[in-house]
């Protein structure tokens, strides 16, 4: 952090003001010189906090991308499917048992397994061939949305959020006062901030593991040169079966999450695909920070440019790829 | 990258086997003059359905997939946006030329409008792909799948310009010398030029200078950077010529369907561009055409097939994609190379029994 600042000083105070004026946004009380201009302060305070809760879900399904990219070089196209056939899963068990903390446990162990199984099935037997493993990515994407297509048809589902979950609570942040001088707080639904909170623990956990743990050295070495950690004795082929059971696992807790609070329908694997993408691109391929950074950016872009720009709310999204590889090619916190 | 190491390895091959009759060599390849011939009189053999729906389209998305072929063949660069500019440059024909939705278009004759698509479409892709040629190998694709992704949104969400998810219907054709260009007969041979324009357009550039200077560029950046070639205005210069490839096929497209809406340019038909390249062969011009003609030939007939079989006709994408993972499994050169080792394989089993003979 200390060297970005005595590196790139324009760039920090940049930053720094941008983030001032954000809380500045949220917090104060606008003055209706500014309600004027860009609308309600609810309406804005809606979207921000759409776009973070937004932002943990993609950061969810971008993190095990990245994960597997980090590790393997594999871009593993597929992995929209594996959002999409957790997301399945978790629909099936939360309304045959009405659990939805269950549904969690047996989207991570299914999709984790055909993580596992494409592994070792499949990818291992084209180790370092980037572009055929993209293909048969691409190719197994294919086949995977066209079987769940089968089983599942085409119709929109949508996971029963828990009776604990439903309703709305009152936030500490005041959106307006009333002409009697009674603060107005913001109300925003539960489901999405204990959501959002659960993949801020997941992150946290996860950059724990690979920077505390044993097994997160053994990643992180496999990262910079897994030659060299296959040559110290390492049991490389386990990890990368490890980490790719894990990734995909997490692909499917994103779908059940992504299945609560929006819906689940063939497509869905394209859009979280493309979005996990344009993540990585923005935050750095195989980078855990990186994601969670660019998760942020894309997630509070979506919903800031869908309520001010409805119609070019997705040429936001893009142009910040576009800036991004222009300023920065590698992504802005990776390390190469 | 291990990209381009991939891609010389299936070159070499290719390369090696075309060097004896390095000038032309399907002029000295009997079977190319019989497909030519079959091609000229294919009118007379095939009624409408068979000319348009099967080999105008096949023309068609080869175009495309042949455009694909050019960057990631000779150039080392896997582009899944080649779709979205032909489809660009479709759009382009609606929304500058005669269409249904007079309110959108601006009712140009085709022979302005067209042009301008073109030029415009190259310009989209080539501003594509000179973002696209930041990164290498694998991150390429990504890029340009994101660049084909966020098309598809726009469209979908523009309406104006691009008029929404409807997208613009009833696209005019040209009319001129008393011919309607769209009629089955007169639109094929316009695709059938087109498509050979482009195929021999592609053959020729793969021995100038500048495509040997790609292939060098795809084999081994380093070396030719330090030859003094500008490695990256190659790159770039390779995107603009595929993408005016592209951009041709979008215009015969739009004229096909007569017709443009986000449908055309989803990221799945993006996808679609790459398994025909990918499953006639990205070696060879050649290879396009055929991975083309097996999937319109599969998109159409799929369907009855499977029903025959007793099973459920609507699982056409589940044989493609199940079609598309053997191929890459077993061939590293699609089809071409499946065609090529069979007959490596027949001409050693000739030559053994020819030598046992002589020994016996």
């Amino acid at each position: 952090m200390s060297r970005f600042v005595e590196r790139h000083p324009a760039w920090a105070l940049i930053t720094i003001i941008a983030i001032a004026v954000l809380l500045w946004l949220v917090f104060a009380v606008w003055p209706p010189g500014l309600e004027e201009a860009i609308g309600r302060k609810r309406v804005f305070l809606n979207a921000v906090f759409n776009g973070v809760t937004l932002g943990g879900l993609y950061f969810l399904v971008a993190s095990g991308f990245t994960l597997i990219f980090g590790l393997m070089r594999n871009v593993n196209l597929a992995h929209g499917s594996l959002y999409l056939f957790g997301g399945y899963v978790g629909y099936a068990i939360s309304s045959a048992t009405g659990s939805w903390l269950l549904s969690f446990i047996v989207a991570f162990i299914l999709t984790a397994l055909v993580g596992v199984l494409l592994q070792v099935i499949v990818f291992r037997r084209m180790e370092g061939q980037d572009l055929r493993q993209t293909m048969v990515t691409i190719g197994l994407s294919i086949v995977f949305a066209d079987l769940m297509l089968w089983a599942c048809g085409g119709d929109f589902y949508q996971i029963q959020t828990p009776s604990w979950l439903i309703g709305p609570v009152d936030l500490p942040l005041i959106t307006a006062v009333k002409s009697s001088g009674e603060p107005v707080y913001l109300r925003y639904p539960m489901v999405r901030l204990v959501i959002f909170a659960a993949s801020v623990v997941i992150g946290v956990a996860m950059w724990l593991a690979l920077n505390r743990t044993r097994i997160g050295m053994i990643i992180r070495a496999g990262v910079d040169d897994r030659d060299i950690l296959a040559a110290t004795g390492v049991r490389i082929q386990l990890v990368f079966v490890l980490v790719f059971a894990f990734g995909a696992g997490l692909a499917g807790i994103a779908g059940v999450v992504g299945g609560t609070f929006q819906s689940l329908s063939p497509g869905e694997d394209i859009r979280f695909l493309l979005a996990s993408l344009v993540v990585v691109i923005v935050g750095g391929m195989g980078s855990i920070p990186g994601a969670a950074l660019g998760a942020l950016i894309i997630g509070l872009a979506e919903q800031l440019g869908s309520v001010y720009i409805p119609t070019y709310a997705i040429v936001v999204t893009f142009l910040i790829m576009v800036l991004v590889l222009a300023i920065r090619p590698q992504g802005l916190l990776a390390r190469r | 990258m291990s990209l381009a190491h991939d891609a010389r390895v299936a070159v070499h091959p290719a390369a090696g086997a075309q060097r004896p009759a390095r000038a032309r060599p399907e002029l000295n390849n009997p079977a190319a003059w019989v497909v030519a011939a079959i091609l000229l009189i294919m009118p007379l053999i095939a009624n409408g359905f068979f000319l348009i729906e099967i080999f105008a389209t096949t023309m068609i998305l080869g175009i495309m997939a042949l455009s694909l072929m050019f960057l990631a063949g000779y150039g080392g660069m896997v582009s899944l946006m080649q779709l979205t500019i032909a489809g660009f440059s479709a759009y382009m024909v609606a929304v500058f030329g005669v269409s249904g939705n007079a309110n959108i278009s601006l009712g140009w004759p085709w022979w302005l409008a067209v042009p301008m698509a073109l030029a415009l479409a190259t310009a989209f892709g080539t501003l594509g792909g000179a973002l696209a040629v930041r990164t290498e190998g694998i991150y390429t694709i990504m890029i340009t799948l994101a660049i084909g992704a966020a098309f598809y949104y726009f469209t979908n969400q523009n309406w104006a310009i691009f008029n929404g998810h409807t997208g613009i219907n009833t696209v005019a054709t040209p009319h001129f010398w008393g011919v309607n260009w769209r009629a089955d007969i007169p639109f094929y041979y316009v695709v059938l030029a087109v498509a050979a324009l482009c195929y021999f357009a592609v053959e020729y550039l793969s021995r100038a200078p500048f495509g040997l200077a790609l292939q060098g560029v795809r084999d081994n950046p380093r070396r030719m950077a330090a030859l003094g070639f500008n490695v990256n205005a190659h790159r770039v210069a390779a995107y603009a010529f595929a993408s005016f490839i592209a951009a041709l096929a979008g215009v015969l497209q739009v004229w096909n369907y007569r017709q443009i809406s986000p449908g055309s340019v989803s990221v799945g038909a993006c996808i679609d561009v790459l398994i025909i390249a990918v499953v006639g062969g990205i070696t060879r011009p050649i290879g396009p055409f055929i991975g083309a003609l097996i999937f319109v030939l599969l998109r159409t007939f799929a369907l009855d097939f499977l029903v025959r079989l007793g099973l459920d006709g609507n699982r056409f994408r589940l044989l493609i994609g199940l079609g598309f993972l053997a191929i890459v499994f077993w061939s590293s050169d699609g089809v071409i190379g499946l065609w090529q080792r069979w007959r490596q394989r027949q001409r050693r089993d000739d030559s053994r029994s020819r030598g046992g003979h002589r020994h016996g």
